[in-house]
């Protein structure tokens, strides 16, 4: 039986790190995820599995640290939080560019510029429609729990080596600071060289006499075969909208409404899902769990039998759009949200519900 | 069976271990949990607080704005927190800590001398367990075995000779809570 | 002796390393780049580790030097590079791992990723071409442009006060307790250039010794952003970056 164990979600990512054969975390300080590095530390991998942990004198270090780790074709990752992320951006926009497989965490908190270091998901926008300049896409997870925060390291690894993209778990301050009870899997051991050379081909490895030499890099200079990567690129993401979606359902079989939420917000609103339920209104709720690929269709389909829809999001309404582009008006759909580290109540949804439905 | 609990004093009582400690409990006894602090700077010196849930089934919001029960161990805590407990609900608290009696009728109101009884056994470090004995003993939502096993997975091994003392603290508190109000 | 018997095997003195690839270098006649990558790959060559080396090259002129040296490359994002050779060899302790960077990636955008690599003892090895001049861009204004140089930013030559100063980073460096072997050498002539290639090969044999970071600086010419010829260039070099720049060993913790 596996293990139980209670923790924080931060804590969760460090083991499941340690767990599943992550060869590399590099990460700077930052208030709500600190823990992700004070537990690496704490736990010492490198005289066990091997991993090299590393307290980067920036994010802008720390991830190009992570890109000179992932030309090496290694497990490699590291954390941030809104502010940090924004620094890292740089970096992840060469990774896109240079098709780099890594996952970055980012536990939100209330911005913008220094903002408050309470929970928030006002990123959705940057990590979700790209992360740094350029036509590319993150593959963008976001957890809910902390069992999440433990999985989401092993399937984000996946999806990053399968399509050789940057993968972003977009977590919250919540999601980050709760501990809750940790199922883990036995461990995985981390890649041999063999495996690496055969999984990851391209990477710098140092080269044999038996083949070209490799070259990792986000430059052409030429329009044209910049315009023929860039096609790569996007039918790469279609792909990955084509394979990837995953989302959850809570009581749609029957509902005449529903809530659109991720990470946290999509907890809160289970539970205001319970309390319309036990008043005899119909409701139900749609937790994205990939952000990109976004579950348009899935939406589409319920859509075309809701009375109304509602995205409750810690933020202005970011994914709201993405929501109301997927619904492609076959039903009124409305937001509720705070902002700067608030948080809505279960109670507090349920009555903007009611508002936004003229249900008394 | 779900039970939501406001843990709630200054930084360096012990708040948040109380409540990590009661939550490994819970996962002892094979139930969910959530323990949802406060954070950040508020939690040097100033107040500091944590949620923690425990239920029979998946648990949904992690954010609640009423409890079952409320464990204030000062002044502040007390005003925040005295009327988000829910009407037959129970609070807690530790009269060194307050200036003002809390004034509810509808809910049970036991307090605990903590303070005294962690100094009869020689460690004021153990005052939150003291705490935690008495809320046991009103709410007995843990069995006393699954409460071991929680403090020794919590405790870490190199400190596992204070398990006995964390052990007779949580007794201190269950023998001395006392009632003051009965709805 | 006709030109048949010139090209004998036995006659030959001299011949373009192994491991410098066959594509047309873009630096412009009488760069210094080009010197310094064919010492770097006789280097790689005469050491054998052809396979156990990763060279990571800069935004810049160099950012193609990825085209010109046979071993496999990354390449990194501006100033960035001693970023990526510490996680490069942090996870692969028994490779050769080289950054190659000019004064505006490292001296500049870059200062933070060189000093935290040195302040580290990261065992990586740098080469820091070192010619006061942003090349590629067109000419402006570097960290290590002397006063009164001329430059697309600064028409009027650098002034100190509208400019700041030159900023020597070498010696800054070698104040670390990470580094193990500072130096600042030239390629303009034969016998400097003789001296660069065993200060290069130095550097990389204290990077497999695990006793910290090793760093070339070369005072370079960039006679295109200059505005001088070639051999105009490397008289200028002489009179006024060696001023400033004296080319000379400044840190060896095993001498």
């Amino acid at each position: 039986m596996a293990e139980k164990v209670l923790m924080k979600g931060n804590e969760a990512i460090a083991i499941s790190a340690i767990r599943n054969g992550v060869d590399g975390y590099f990460g700077y300080p930052i208030t709500p995820q600190s823990e992700v590095m004070e537990t690496l530390m704490k736990e010492k991998p490198w005289e066990t599995t091997g991993m090299v942990v590393l307290q980067a004198e920036s994010e802008v270090s720390s991830i190009n640290m992570v890109y000179g780790g992932a030309s090496c074709g290694k497990k490699v990752m590291t954390s941030s939080s809104s502010p940090g992320v924004s620094l890292m951006c740089e970096g992840i926009s060469y990774m896109a560019g240079a098709e780099l497989p890594c996952v970055i965490v980012d536990v939100m908190r209330g911005g913008p510029g220094l903002g408050t270091i309470q929970p928030s998901q006002g990123d959705y926008n940057q990590i979700v429609k790209g992360g740094g300049h350029g036509d590319d896409h993150n593959i963008v997870i976001a957890p809910a729990s902390a069992q999440d925060m433990y999985d989401f390291v092993d399937w984000g690894f996946e999806l990053a080596f399968k399509y050789r993209n940057p993968v972003v778990i977009l977590a919250d301050g919540v999601i980050g600071q709760m501990m809750e009870k940790v199922e883990m899997h036995p461990m995985k051991p981390r890649m041999t060289d063999e495996e690496i050379r055969e999984k990851a081909p391209w990477a710098t490895t140092g080269k044999p006499s038996w083949r070209n030499y490799n070259i990792i890099t986000s430059l052409s200079l030429d329009s044209d075969i910049q315009e023929e990567f860039n096609r790569k690129l996007h039918a790469k993401y279609a792909l990955i909208e084509e394979n990837e979606v995953k989302y959850s359902e809570y009581m749609t079989e029957d509902a005449e409404y529903l809530f659109t939420a991720f990470g946290c917000s999509s907890r809160i609103c289970e539970a205001a899902v319970d309390i319309l339920r036990s008043e005899g209104i119909r409701a139900g709720l749609l937790r994205p769990i990939t952000l990109f690929p976004f579950p348009h269709k899935e939406i589409k389909r319920l859509a075309a039998r809701m009375k109304s829809m509602m995205s409750i999001e810690l933020n202005f309404g970011q994914m709201a759009e993405d929501v109301r582009l997927a619904v492609e008006g076959q039903c009124p759909v409305g937001f509720y949200g705070r902002q700067g580290g608030n948080i809505f109540t279960p109670e507090e949804v349920v009555a903007e519900f009611k508002k936004f439905n003229n249900i008394q | 069976m779900k039970e939501e609990i406001i843990i709630a004093g200054f930084g360096g009582q012990g708040v948040l271990s109380m409540g990590k400690i009661l939550a490994y409990s819970a996962i002892m006894q094979d139930m969910e949990v959530t323990w949802m602090p406060s954070y950040g700077p508020e939690m040097r010196g100033g107040t500091a607080n944590v949620c923690v849930i425990i239920s029979d089934k998946k648990i949904g919001s992690p954010i609640v704005t009423k409890y079952d029960t409320a464990i204030v161990l000062n002044q502040q805590s007390l005003d925040k927190f005295e009327n988000a407990v829910k009407p037959g609900g129970l609070l807690i608290y530790d009269p060194s800590g307050i200036t003002r009696e809390p004034v509810r009728k509808d809910i049970r109101i036991c307090r605990i001398d903590a303070i005294t009884y962690a100094a009869e056994l020689g460690n004021a470090k153990v005052y939150n367990m003291v705490v935690l004995g008495a809320f046991l003993k009103i709410h007995p939502i843990v069995k006393s075995g699954n409460v071991k096993k929680g403090l020794e997975k919590s405790i870490p091994a190199r400190y596992g000779n204070l398990i006995e003392l964390n052990s007779s603290a949580i007794l201190k508190g269950m023998e001395n809570v006392e009632t003051v109000n009965e709805i | 002796m006709n030109i048949e018997d010139i090209k004998k095997p036995e006659n030959i003195v001299y011949r373009k390393p192994a491991l410098l690839t066959d594509n047309i270098m873009h630096y412009c006649p009488g760069c210094s780049h080009g010197t310094v990558h064919k010492l770097i790959a006789e280097v790689i060559d005469e050491m054998g580790i052809q396979d156990k080396t990763i060279g990571i090259s800069p935004v810049g002129c160099s950012v193609f030097a990825y085209n010109y040296i046979d071993i496999d490359w990354q390449e990194a994002a501006h100033g960035r590079a001693p970023a990526l050779a510490t996680a490069t060899k942090r996870l692969c302790p028994d490779k050769y791992v080289f950054t190659y960077q000019g004064d505006g990636d490292l001296a500049s955008i870059g200062t933070a990723e060189i000093i935290h690599a040195c302040s580290r003892g990261e065992n990586i090895v740098v080469i820091f071409i070192n010619n006061g001049i942003y090349g590629m861009t067109g000419g402006q204004m570097a960290p290590t442009t002397l006063l009164g140089m001329k430059t697309s930013t600064t028409p009027y030559g650098r002034d100190a006060k509208l400019n700041g100063f030159p900023i020597k980073i070498t010696e800054m460096l070698a104040e670390l307790d990470g580094t193990a072997y500072i130096t600042r050498q030239s390629v303009h002539t034969a016998p400097a250039a003789r001296k660069a290639k065993n200060a290069i090969r130095k550097a990389f044999e204290y990077s497999s010794k695990g006793i910290g970071l090793s760093f070339v600086e070369i005072v370079a010419t960039c006679n295109s952003g200059w505005k001088l010829s070639p051999v105009e260039a490397n008289r200028w070099m002489e009179e006024h970056m060696f001023e400033k720049y004296p080319p000379g060993d400044i840190k060896d913790i095993l001498k």
